[in-house]
């Protein structure tokens, strides 16, 4: 394989990682704070996608500046992944802290039963693909090969500024600094005066909207159709689990491996591409339950 | 409180229960259509719906079949394999349907074709193509009104050789499924036939339903070859043409051949380019150079682009194949049986000898149950009055020259295929047909 | 519960499946399903009395349907020989699995059996010339018992033996819940600690218990098999296995009978649900939020608070 090839993998895996890693933040991020996996997430990838398609939709009907398209996007994602993540939050996911953990997954896998079928009965079953943002940008070369800028530049850069934002809030914001508190101990955290339930909620609805970029950033490229989210759930569970629950870092580094693997596979091994986060996923676990990236935690007994 | 509640769900099943039995002239004939109404492949099945509902509707103001008005009852391919036989089964059992139109996906027929050997009913395969199922069994009550997987691939590679005879190299990106992988087997062994040097510079299987295929394109981009061959459907193939198009991908001196592009051809409106192989499984399309101005397929076209707002694609088509081969069948059946109501043994019977025809070319029926149809296959191109590509340069290639014939398995007969057919297709029998 | 109520009731209801099976004949495939079902959840049941559930359960019945395929198409083999060998074929995978898997607990454990569930699940929809592919493996009805039998005689033999079998099957697991065993295995989930300072290795006990219920999954994944005729690699997806531990909660975990119930209720939901409205998810998804906060001991919870007075001491109670 030489060098262009690689190249060209490189650059594949890195786009696609980047998109992985958007959705893979929001659960992580959910885990840290609530100790909960939200099994619906990629049910908000989906619907931030059909969200952002209908909207796209709407601007070229309306007739508005085509230049709305690309921040339509961003707005979608916020719209819907916020106000799912703070119905999920409100209506299920704060009852159930205390409840058993098998139940609590098993709430969010029913909550992801209902939103994909309701997903269905809006959008339908036919593909939904609104690609003029794309087409917009244009393209460049490299290597004598084609990309277009949209997939080589403006996705890593989003999941790079979301990186790094995020761990500006986390670190450098009154706000932030709470959501890391409740993060390492809820109970402590409240008892210090945080008013956990503001953010928990916020969590879910950033979380969410995380989850929901991932969507709206990849329908311009993808066609949506019925399924896709869970498809997306089990991958970026997979960079979760590789990572580490609730290591925001780790998840970034976790993708890019996945993405680049993917990608690799492609031009060596196509067979084993399916494979490959899931393998992965198995040879991490065997070797660090905790995931790539986590820090021990001392056994309570 | 138990034994009520067992109580209750008996008297409750006991009103569902209905005896199926034989009856001279039914008050209505019950057919059983499975099609997706979910899942990625109701792309295919809503549109088959539609034309069941519609055709149905004509054929029951004309008098239904044989005088006897007809049902459909539709069962949703979506909810998987182990609940579609469960649900094909009561429909048998418990409301007597006794003709069943099954199924799109090719695993369906796999399961019902047993069953309804089994239970003894008509089953027509209306739109899943793979040729296994007639050609590993000889089948008494299992029948298909519309051309198979062989039929399709080989013409393909006719029409290739046809628009592009001096081609080198080769890739494909198919579907990882039955098939995607078998069409190819299929095409490549045909191509080998005629072009033993051929060169495949890449097997691409991206799995079913994904979303993104620019690692694939980047290859393609990488290794340049003449040929790419897509046999994809649906979500995958709308996703592919996208970002093909959107990378820059047709640009580039290759021939794309589509099979199945047609029943994308409106979705995609403009994202589709000049140039490209395209197919419909079978000779239909709604600008069919031989039946375009017949009036019952203009009148077809008309009440279903009212009905849904869109044009017919294939899958429609093959629905109204197998509504009017039915009804063929059962005209038949009910003429050897001297006016009586024949049952589902004697239709099966007439459909394997019968000749029909839809809005196509007229279909053969055979022996082994399979239907002969030709394959109209042509090249995109854009035209001022639609949003959306048209098929052009149109050549009709006749059943007989691309089924394997009766009793032979397609692997092995492709493999025998002479050489010397090619050239059947610069004769003036096969001159395109511009679209109009 | 009073085992000999216990008794009755279940005599009751294995007649009743038997005699409306026999009366409406197409319920033999939903039933054949549900009661392939059940028994796939009572294996999940055995790893929930541990306070552990796995997302990937459903790779063991995948497991045995597909070697009841592989060996029906190779060997032709009798239905009853074929059932026992699927089920041998998947105790023996979770007997390997198992033996890194008991080492984790809690989300750990959920996302390796998951992890190694889509492993199974890729392989099998990938390697199409060994598996099939996505579209699975077709295999001939083989005889039962040595008798080579029609559909409807297959399927009722098959479903005597399938309700025999699930009586056996919920006994068995509720006396293994009884034996120290099964003691030992409640203690995982209380506390895992002090179980240890009693000699007990917590290790070796979930072991055997993880082999069982791959075992569990695996007879109902034969019995799935031989009812379908079919076997396809979403037999293991991740979202079958979160389905099996839905059944768990919705039938009730405490006693192996919330099994049956469970995958009865949610096989005829899904069945008219689907039916009539299309939206079975949405349906069943809605009544499990309910079911949680409602009815966190499932039906069968429901059931048995209505029929005692108060709860007897070891059985029941919150899964």
């Amino acid at each position: 394989m030489d060098a262009s090839l690689i190249l060209l993998a490189l650059m594949d895996g890195v786009s696609y990682a980047a998109l992985l890693f958007l959705v893979a933040l929001g659960l992580t991020l959910i885990f840290g704070v609530m100790r909960i996996l939200n099994i619906a997430h990629g049910s908000l990838y989906a619907w931030g996608g059909y969200f952002a398609a209908t909207l796209g939709l709407a601007i070229t009907s309306l007739a508005l500046p085509p230049a709305l398209g690309l921040p339509a996007l961003f707005v979608a994602a916020i719209i819907i992944g916020g106000l799912l993540g703070t119905v999920l939050e409100f209506f299920l996911l704060r009852r159930i802290l205390d409840k058993d953990p098998i139940l609590q997954l098993l709430v969010t896998f029913a909550a992801f039963m209902v939103l994909e079928d309701l997903q269905r009965l809006i959008w339908g079953v036919q593909p939904i693909f609104v690609s003029d943002v794309v087409g917009q940008l244009g393209t460049l070369e490299v290597a004598g090969v084609t990309y277009t800028r949209y997939q080589l530049l403006v996705l890593p850069s989003v999941a790079v500024i979301a990186f790094l934002g995020l761990r500006w809030f986390l670190r450098k914001t009154a706000l932030g600094r709470q959501v890391t508190a409740v993060t390492h101990h809820r109970e402590i955290a409240t008892a210090m005066g945080v008013n956990t339930n503001r953010v928990m909620w916020l969590t879910m609805a950033l979380g969410g909207a995380l989850g929901a970029l991932g969507g709206a950033l990849a329908s311009p490229t993808t066609s949506f159709t019925p399924g896709i989210g869970a498809e997306m759930m089990v991958l970026s569970f997979a960079v979760v689990a590789t990572a580490g629950l609730g290591q925001i870092g780790g998840a970034a580094l976790a993708a890019l491996m996945i993405g680049l693997a993917r990608s690799f596979s492609i031009y060596l091994m196509p067979e084993l591409e399916v494979l490959m986060p899931y393998l992965i996923m198995v040879a991490v676990l065997l070797v660090r339950p905790e995931g790539l990236f986590s820090t021990v935690a001392t056994r309570r007994i | 409180m138990k034994l009520k509640t067992l109580c209750a769900i008996a008297a409750a099943l006991a009103i569902g229960h209905g005896a199926a039995t034989a009856q001279d002239k039914p008050a209505e004939l019950k057919i059983g259509i499975s099609t997706f109404t979910s899942g990625p492949a109701s792309v295919f099945g809503v549109p088959g719906k539609a034309a069941a509902e519609l055709l149905i509707d004509e054929m029951n103001k004309a008098g239904g079949i044989g005088g006897v008005k007809v049902t459909p009852i539709f069962i949703d391919e979506g909810i998987g394999g182990d609940k579609l036989l469960s649900e094909y089964r009561r429909l048998v059992q418990e409301q007597g349907v006794r003709t069943m139109l099954s199924a799109i996906s090719s695993g369906n027929c796999n399961i019902v074709a047993p069953v309804a050997e089994d239970l003894k009913v008509l089953n027509v395969m209306w739109d899943c193509g793979t040729e296994k199922i007639l050609e590993s069994k000889r089948y008494k009550y299992v029948v298909r009104t519309q051309a198979n997987a062989t039929t399709e691939m080989v013409a393909s590679v006719l029409y290739l050789l046809k628009v592009r005879p001096d081609f080198k190299t080769i890739a494909v990106v198919n579907q990882d499924y039955a098939w995607g992988r078998d069409s190819w087997e299929i095409f490549l062994a045909t191509l080998k036939v005629f072009k033993p040097d051929v060169k495949v510079v890449a097997e691409m299987f991206p799995k079913l339903g994904a979303s993104d295929f620019s690692t694939e394109i980047s290859r393609l981009q990488a290794l340049r070859p003449d040929v790419v061959l897509n046999t994809g459907w649906g979500g995958d193939l709308d996703t592919f043409v996208r970002q093909a198009g959107q990378r820059g991908l047709f640009k580039q001196n290759v021939t794309f051949v589509m099979p199945l592009l047609e029943s994308s051809l409106e979705r995609l409106g403009g994202a589709v380019p000049e140039g490209i192989i395209a197919g419909g499984r079978g000779d239909h399309y709604w600008a069919h150079p031989e039946t375009r101005d017949d009036p019952k397929h203009k009148d077809f076209v008309a009440k279903f682009r009212a009905k849904t707002g869109s044009y017919p694609i294939y899958p429609t088509y093959h629905m109204a194949q197998a509504l009017v081969g039915l009804k063929t069948g059962y005209e038949s059946a009910i003429k050897a049986n001297g006016g009586k109501w024949p049952s589902p043994e004697q239709v099966a019977d007439a459909m394997r000898k019968m000749k029909f025809k839809a809005y196509g070319r007229e279909i053969t029926m055979r022996e082994d149950g399979q239907g002969l149809e030709a394959q109209l296959l042509g090249l995109t191109k854009r035209h001022p009055k639609y949003p959306f590509a048209v098929i052009d340069q149109m050549v009709l290639i006749p059943a007989e020259l691309v089924t394997t014939p009766v009793g032979q398995q397609s692997t092995t007969w492709v493999k025998s295929i002479n050489p010397g057919l090619a050239k059947v297709l610069s004769t003036d029998e096969f001159k395109p047909h511009d679209f109009k | 519960m009073p085992s000999m109520r216990l008794a009755v009731v279940v005599a009751v209801l294995v007649a009743a499946v038997l005699g409306v099976t026999l009366w409406v004949p197409w319920l033999k495939t939903p039933v054949l399903i549900a009661l392939a079902d059940g028994l796939a959840v009572t294996g999940v049941i055995v790893l929930i009395r541990a306070g552990q559930v796995s997302f990937g359960h459903a790779m063991y019945a995948c497991l045995a349907g597909y070697g009841v395929a592989f060996i029906g198409r190779a060997l032709h083999l009798d239905a009853l020989l074929l059932i026992a060998l699927g089920t041998v074929a998947a105790a023996l995978a979770g007997a390997v699995i198992g033996m890194f898997m008991v080492r984790y607990r809690g989300i750990f454990f959920g996302m390796l059996n998951l992890a190694f569930s889509m492993v199974l699940f890729s392989v099998l929809g990938k390697f199409g010339a060994v598996t099939g592919g996505t579209d699975g493996l077709r295999f001939d009805r083989p005889s039962f018992a040595g008798v080579h039998l029609e559909r409807e005689g297959f399927e009722i033999a098959l479903l005597a033996l399938a309700l025999g079998l699930a009586v056996i099957a919920g006994w068995a697991v509720q006396y293994y819940f009884r034996t120290v065993d099964g003691q030992a295995l409640a203690a995982i989930k209380t506390n895992e600690t002090r179980l240890e300072y009693l000699g007990i290795s917590a290790k070796r006990v979930f072991w055997r218990a993880y082999t069982l219920s791959a075992g569990l999954c695996g007879l109902g994944g034969s019995i799935f098999a031989l009812t379908q005729g079919l076997v396809t690699p979403e037999m293991g997806y991740w979202v079958r296995s979160g389905e099996v531990v839905f059944i768990a909660v919705l039938g009730g975990s405490a006693h192996a009978i919330g099994a049956f119930i469970g995958a009865f209720v949610f096989s005829f939901v899904k069945l008219y649900a689907a039916a009539l409205l299309t939206a079975w998810q949405l349906v069943l998804g809605l009544v499990l939020i309910v079911m949680v906060f409602v009815a966190p001991t499932g039906i069968f919870g429901l059931i048995e608070k209505r029929l005692r007075a108060k709860p007897a001491a070891g059985h029941g109670g919150t899964p």
